[in-house]
């Protein structure tokens, strides 16, 4: 399953929101989730894959998820999005 | 394959230099590169097109660039103009060729850039289809650490938490290298060999749970990194799994297919009180004894039967 999320807020996916992702990801162990940014699929439970990203304001990210929370997962990491990481759309928190 | 003009300009390397600098044609400095061959363009100034590849990038030596030079002088611009007309992506001068300010009007007009470089041709020939090559190599990115053991790239790969990072830290301690944590590139090369890169951002930082981000080449010196590595092994880390059968004898070497390659893989489970690091120390010199012509379960495993054939006293 796959859903596609815009990051939001100003200072892009630094490295507080990539921990956020991972954190949320880790959650469910038994689902595969990969971040897919043109060429490059990087494992949304790699803090350093997510960084490696290089996403900042209006990226587009592909959030694939693989296992029996998948649906669970997609949800918890578009919330995550969707409150723009606990920051202000505009700057910072 | 795609290579912007800019991306040749940007384009840094210790191996293989191009060393090229702007000369003209600024405008048509996104024009794409398309295709990994070079034209020589003498027979084209000439005025003979037939079989032309304009999408080739175009390199003057100091034939052309002499021929080049009499035309400007003889005021005959009508081949350098019809030249121009094609969609060139870019032309190279080497040896340092100082442009005529017609022919630099000329590319201005047309906006196609001119580059030049103090190498000689053949070099910058050369130099420049290696470039080519590592660009249009196929390519991938997998989860996992590479790190260099006794001389061999090892590819360790396993789920999340399984403690790769934490095996690598160990390593590093022991005097191996780094090359990537958590994201490595990897590229085919034309000679069939796998090359491991670390991500340009995250290069030589690696992540410990409880610890956070830190810098190895700052830790532990610039000695135990590396920027790419040939991927020779495959170690793949799970947790202990009871009811799986775990390779006893290493007998039968199993495979893993990275990029239509096959790369030899180990699977190693993990359990507490287990030393990954020193298993991973053993199978890379190990390894290294098989490609030396000597495979220690093999020629056990040869003693023994030729024992038994014998009919001799084993104990």
């Amino acid at each position: 399953m796959k859903i596609e999320l815009t990051v939001i807020n100003k200072s892009g996916l630094h490295a507080k929101p990539a921990s956020l992702i991972v954190e949320t990801a880790s959650r469910f162990k038994n689902t595969k989730i990969n971040i897919i940014k043109n060429s490059s699929t990087i494992n949304a439970k790699s803090i350093l894959g997510i960084l490696s990203l290089e996403a900042n304001q209006g990226t587009s990210l592909v959030f694939e998820a693989n296992g029996r929370e998948e649906n669970e997962a997609l949800q918890a990491l578009k919330n995550l999005f969707d409150l723009h990481f606990g920051e202000l759309p505009g700057g910072k928190p | 394959m795609e290579i912007a003009v800019k991306e040749l300009l940007d384009y840094h390397s210790l191996e293989h230099p191009l060393k090229l600098k702007l000369v003209s044609g600024i405008r048509g400095i996104e024009k794409k590169i398309t295709t990994n061959s070079i034209n020589r363009p003498g027979l084209n100034l000439f005025g003979f097109y037939d079989n032309f590849v304009p999408e080739r990038v175009q390199i003057f030596g100091r034939g052309e660039a002499a021929f080049l030079v009499k035309l400007v002088k003889e005021q005959n611009l009508e081949n350098i103009k019809k030249f121009f007309t094609f969609d060139i992506p870019c032309c190279i001068f080497s040896h340092d060729f100082e442009l005529p300010k017609d022919v630099k009007d000329i590319s201005e007009a047309a906006g196609i850039p001119v580059l030049n470089t103090g190498m000689s041709t053949a070099m910058l020939i050369h130099n420049i289809e290696q470039f080519f090559a590592f660009e249009a190599a196929p390519r991938t990115t997998i989860h996992g650490v590479m790190i260099e053991v006794f001389g061999i790239g090892i590819l360790l790969t396993g789920e999340s938490g399984v403690g790769k990072s934490e095996c690598a830290l160990e390593l590093i301690e022991r005097g191996h290298r780094l090359i990537s944590d958590d994201v490595v590139d990897i590229r085919l090369l034309p000679n069939n060999m796998l090359m491991g890169y670390g991500s340009k951002l995250i290069k030589h930082h690696m992540e410990i749970r409880g610890v956070g981000i830190i810098n190895i080449a700052h830790l532990f010196g610039v000695g135990v990194v590396r920027e790419s590595k040939q991927i020779n092994m495959i170690i793949h880390l799970e947790n202990w799994d009871e009811n799986k059968q775990y390779d006893r004898l290493g007998l039968e070497d199993e495979y893993e297919e990275i990029l239509g390659e096959k790369i030899t893989r180990l699977v190693i489970p993990v359990q507490p009180g287990r030393n990954i690091p020193i298993i991973i120390e053993t199978a890379s010199m190990n390894y290294r004894l098989k490609t030396m012509g000597y495979h220690p379960a093999k020629e056990f495993n040869n003693m023994i039967t030729s024992l038994i054939e014998r009919g001799e006293e084993i104990y």
